[in-house]
């Protein structure tokens, strides 16, 4: 039995997993964002906050993402549910680069368009909304791509705790030594992870200011 | 905000002094004034605190000691807001706004200030003929214009509220010789139509006597003098006339063509 026949007769779960992955991958890169372009906005105007926050997002980057999952197993809420818990570890690993980009896009605005506009009289809002983020959109964009692309990854793992996910597949494959089992995972994630990262930077080429 | 008489002056520094967060002196002891519908110029060197006095007027700078008045309120005890736009500013690296095409970002205060989509676009046609450009650079984005047609843009944009004051700080300091000719000459004609307030930095001795009514001759943080350009030329003040002969006698020819 080679590969394609083997995903074509488990097509039920190879679709549900491949769902599964992406809500873990979805929910977690949203809330990536929704966290992580505030804090950058705040670390780019503020310098004060700027090495508190890429500091800490750059520690969690650091611990390896089996020990993570681990740690948070026993905390109460989330310990209930493995997919919240996967959730919450994408979020960590997304929010790094989601942050740094959105520092460099906004501290990577022409001086000049800065100093003009607050001398013409925008407002902090103003300025923030219609000059700044438009223009550091691109750059913004590109460290979604990264998190997306990451988490992809990532996520694989999070069938080690019960969250489900392509993963699934691969540990299933592993514990059996079942390559082809392995490839049912990996393939499909790695042709998630390739289109995300096309699909993006097309977007973000498309947004790139001139 | 009450009329001001026309005797009061439209923006008078008192007893000003700016100080880095650091504590470097930039600017210290300022008094001047400036009246209704001159051009002062703030001649000087780099360094020598004009662009430091202009961004204490459209309080991008706070003075750290003395008094900021525009219009008779001092600018610590105005709003913010409200005091930028009510000052056109131009600088020389224009800062133009590159997402937006040239009608965005003339129109950008006025739509911010809630004019109507029909007037908008009435102005901004107005003020591409009053800065000398054509109609149809409207919908161009500022990566498509020439260095002075995106300073021509910059004053269209500076003007687009209709404020009382201008502030410009070396506006055509990045332009070719023969661009920054044509453009001190449209300004001068400008001016005339217009009649505003306007403070100009530069550190070109010619480009001052031309289009100033009167010098503001910066050093150091201080200011050394403020004489006419007539007495400029004149003028007995060590460094003033340092200034003046190192043009040598190439001066005649600028005085006679826009000096007033």
């Amino acid at each position: 039995m080679n590969l394609f026949h083997f995903l074509l007769q488990n097509r039920d779960q190879v679709v549900e997993l491949t769902l599964e992955h992406l809500w873990l991958v979805g929910v977690s890169t949203l809330l990536a964002v929704l966290i992580g372009i505030p804090l950058g906005i705040v670390s780019a105007h503020w310098p004060v906050w700027n090495k508190p926050v890429l500091g800490t997002a750059n520690v969690i980057q650091t611990i390896p993402s089996l020990a993570l999952f681990g740690f948070l197993l026993p905390v109460p809420w989330l310990g209930d549910r493995a997919d919240r818990l996967a959730i919450l570890a994408l979020t960590l690993y997304a929010l790094l680069p989601v942050i740094r980009n959105t520092y460099t896009g906004i501290r990577g605005v022409d001086p000049a368009v800065v100093e003009a506009g607050r001398g013409m009289g925008l407002t902090g809002s103003q300025l923030l909304f219609q000059v700044e983020l438009p223009l550091a959109l691109s750059v913004i964009l590109s460290g979604v791509r990264v998190a997306v692309v990451v988490s992809v990854g990532l996520a694989t793992i999070a069938a080690a705790i019960g969250a489900g996910g392509l993963g699934e597949f691969i540990f299933r494959g592993l514990a059996m030594v079942n390559n082809q089992l392995i490839l049912a995972g990996a393939i499909p994630a790695a042709i998630l992870a390739l289109s995300a990262d096309f699909g993006l930077g097309w977007l973000e080429r498309r947004l790139r200011p001139r | 905000m009450e009329p001001a008489s026309t005797t009061t002056p439209v923006i008078e520094f008192r007893d000003v002094a700016y100080a880095l967060p650091g504590g470097r002196q930039l600017l210290s002891g300022l008094n001047l004034q400036v009246q209704r519908d001159e051009t002062l110029v703030l001649l000087g060197r780099s360094g020598s605190g004009k662009t430091t006095t202009l961004k204490l007027i459209n309080r991008l700078l706070t003075p750290s000691a003395g008094e900021v008045s525009v219009n008779g309120t001092s600018t610590a005890a105005s709003d913010v807001i409200r005091l930028r736009r009510g000052i056109g500013y131009v600088i020389q690296d224009v800062g133009l706004f590159p997402h937006f095409t040239v009608e965005r970002n003339i129109g950008l205060i006025p739509r911010i200030e809630g004019w109507d989509a029909e007037r908008i676009r009435r102005r901004v046609e107005e003020l591409l003929q009053l800065v000398g450009l054509e109609a149809n650079l409207a919908s161009r984005y500022p990566h498509q214009l020439s260095g002075g047609q995106r300073q021509r843009v910059g004053v269209a944009r500076a003007l687009a509220a209709d404020p009382a004051i201008l502030l410009m700080d070396e506006p055509f300091g990045a332009l070719d010789a023969l661009t920054r000719d044509q453009l001190q000459r449209e300004f001068l004609s400008l001016q005339q139509r217009l009649n505003k307030t306007v403070v100009f930095v530069t550190h070109d001795l010619r480009e001052a006597l031309r289009l100033g009514s009167r010098i503001a001759l910066m050093e150091a943080g201080r200011l050394v003098t403020v004489l006419s350009p007539n007495d400029f030329v004149r003028s007995s003040d060590p460094l003033a006339s340092a200034y003046v002969n190192s043009f040598g006698g190439g001066l005649d020819a600028v005085e006679n063509r826009g000096a007033r």
